[in-house]
This record gives C-alpha cells, structure tokens and sequence, in this order.
C-alpha cells in the first residue's frame, strides 16, 4: 500500500516536472519524457515509448495527455494515469489562468500592442511550419490528397462545419481502405 | 444551456474529435471559438504566441484560458477537464488492446482520412489567419500603401526562412518578431 502511494506521488511529481518545462508542448515534449521516464526513471523502455507517440498519433487529444495517460495506467493502473495526467496539466493550468487575468490589460500598454503586432506576422509563419510537417507525416497517395483538397476547401471557401469536415475524413478513409483491400493493393 | 455546461461540452468535443495534437487542434479551437464569440482571430493568434512561450501543450492552455475569460476560475476548471478527458478515458480503454488494433483496417482507413483532413484544415487556417493579418480591412489599394502591411510581410517572410532553412525555435521567433515590431512602432512607422 504505502509502496504503491509512493509510485502515485512520484508519478505526479515527475509529470509536473515534465509540464512544466515543456514550452510549446507537442512533440517538442518526446525528448523530456525520454529522459525522465527512461533515462533516468528507467520506468519504460526507449521502444515502448515510441509506441506511446504511435498511440497518441492514433487517439485524439493532446500527445502530452495521451503520453502522461498512457505511461501512468502501464505503472499505476486508474490512479496512477490519473495522477501522472493531473501533474503534466497543473503547471500550465496555473500558468495561464494566471495570464487570463491580466492578459487583457496588459495588451493595452503600447510596448505590448507593437510587440503583438510583430508576433502575429511571426505566428503566421509557424502555422505554415505546422502544415508542412502534418503534410510530411500523411500517406502520400491520391485519397490522401483529394481528402487534403477537399477538407481545404470545405473550410475555407464554403465555412464547412469542421467536426463534419473530420468524420467524413474518416469514413472516406476507412472506405477507401476497404475498398482498396478487397482490390488487393494498398491504396 | 449554463455557460458552464457550454464550455464543459464544447471542449470535450475538441478532446474527443482533434487527431495529431498541437496545431491540428487549431482549425476546431478558431470554429468554436469563433462561434461562440469567445475570442476574435486575432486575439487566437495572439494567444498562439503566449502558448508557444508558456509551458504546457496548446490545446490545454487554450481550453484554461477560454474557461477564465468565459467564466473565471470555475470556467477554465470545467474547460481544462472537458478537453482532457477524451484523451484519458480512451487511453485506458484502449491501452491493453493497442497492439491488436494498430494493424486493424479500420483503424489504418481512419487514420489516413484523419491525417489527410488535417493538413487541409490547418492551410485553410493559415488562410484565415492570413487575411486577417495582412487585410483586416479588406483587400484594397490603401492596404498596399500602408507602412503596416510591408511591415508585417517583411517579419512573416524572415520568420518563415528562419523557422525553415535555419530551423530557429518557435520562441525564438516570437521573441524576434516582437522585437522588430516594437522597434517599428516606437520609431513611428507602424500605427497600431
């Protein structure tokens, strides 16, 4: 039992350490975990967490929630990916509810309103950064691009309802898998 | 519906319904928030770059944010657990399991649609964003004779060679962009 208290406390403390020094989130937090989780925990091995990313990959939601459920539940069942969750989202969580309550007013200082000027044209060149290497992690084949073209254009020309936009994503995805399958290929 | 509820339940729609993490859950964030009036483009991209420079994953310090503008500190709880929830609750349905499904069709048939929609939602925010930026007042002659629109293209377009050729980290690149931008609003060449 106290063992087992143990392993929850160390699994909240290690994934607070995790959210908190993870700046931009996402992938960017792989290499984090690795090191506290394999390296120096030794709680899973270097191949099991490329699994963690390939799952997270596969279900919807945050990677670093994902990863922070997935490696609590393999350690300490239920309460164990309840706490390793709960302690990658606090620090963040205080952050930016700290932020919301002055982020309004202070954006009305002048140095702050160039400041965001400037960042917004900057932003925007992230945003293109994140469809390039979403476009280099898709299959590349004529389903793939179609359904790319597509989604576009729902979206941007025709304001599609973006959760329709998705499920049908997947249905034709999955059809066309099928389909390709019965046909003997890859499609 | 209590605001509560709303927030609650729209972001346990983001949680369950946005593939990929990070940037992919932009395009269902700007629809939603959009909608319901919580933010404006601009303020979401302005909040893309206090996240890129805050700890913590996108999607997550969104949802805490929207929550405490909406409905203070009871707002960002419920929008932060609706987001998060999704994710933990399918993990551990599926964590045992995950081995015999990866290689399932379904499964893979799924993923190729997701991944594909993905990158058409997130250019077609790229659009929006866009012409917010670079047209808030519409496209017209004027835009192009404003010191704010060269401005603007000349940071988008050294932000975009050094986050791609010279591989610069995100915060770098806000950091730089705010500076320029604050050197050109206190030598008066941009209003703003």
């Amino acid at each position: 039992m106290k063992q087992k208290f143990k392993l929850y406390l160390q699994l909240f403390l290690t994934f607070i350490k995790i959210g908190a020094v993870t700046f931009g989130g996402g992938y960017a937090m792989i290499p984090i975990i690795e090191n506290e989780i394999s390296v120096k925990k030794k709680w899973i091995g270097g191949d099991e967490l490329l699994e963690v990313v390939a799952i997270s990959e596969t279900t919807p939601g945050p990677i670093a929630i994902c990863a922070a459920t997935f490696i609590g539940y393999r350690l300490g069942g239920i309460p164990g990916a309840f706490c390793a969750t709960f302690g990658v989202v606090l620090p963040s969580f205080l952050i930016i509810y700290l932020i919301s309550l002055f982020l309004r007013a202070f954006e009305q200082l002048e140095i702050i309103r160039y400041a965001f000027f400037g960042i917004r044209a900057g932003v925007l060149a992230l945003l293109i950064k994140a469809v390039i290497s979403m476009y280099q992690k898709c299959p590349k084949n004529l389903v793939a691009y179609l359904i790319m073209a597509a989604s576009f254009a729902a979206v941007a020309f025709f304001s599609a309802n973006v959760i329709i936009v998705i499920l049908s994503a997947a249905v034709i995805g999955i059809a066309a898998t099928l389909i390709a399958e019965k046909a003997g290929k890859k499609p | 519906m209590s605001a509560l509820l709303l927030l609650f339940l729209e972001f346990l729609k983001m949680g369950a319904l946005t593939f990929g993490g990070g940037y992919a859950m932009i395009p269902f964030i700007e629809e939603t928030v959009l909608r319901h009036d919580w933010m404006t483009t601009t303020e979401l991209v302005d909040f893309i770059a206090v996240s890129e420079s805050t700890p913590g994953a996108f999607a997550v310090n969104i949802s805490t944010y929207v929550g405490s503008e909406v409905e203070g500190l009871l707002g960002a709880l419920l929008a932060t657990v609706g987001l998060v929830l999704p994710p933990f609750l399918i993990i551990i349905l599926i964590a045992k399991v995950y081995e015999r499904i990866k290689s399932n069709t379904l499964v893979q048939g799924a993923m190729l649609g997701l991944k594909s929609t993905v990158v058409g939602l997130i250019a077609a925010t790229v659009l929006s964003v866009g012409k917010t930026i670079f047209f808030s007042e519409g496209i017209n002659a004027a835009v192009f004779q404003s010191a704010e629109f060269y401005v603007s293209l000349g940071i988008f377009a050294a932000a975009l060679f050094l986050l791609l050729v010279k591989k610069l980290s995100p915060i770098l690149i806000i950091a730089g962009s705010a500076v320029i931008g604050i050197l050109f609003g206190y030598t008066g060449v941009i209003k703003v």
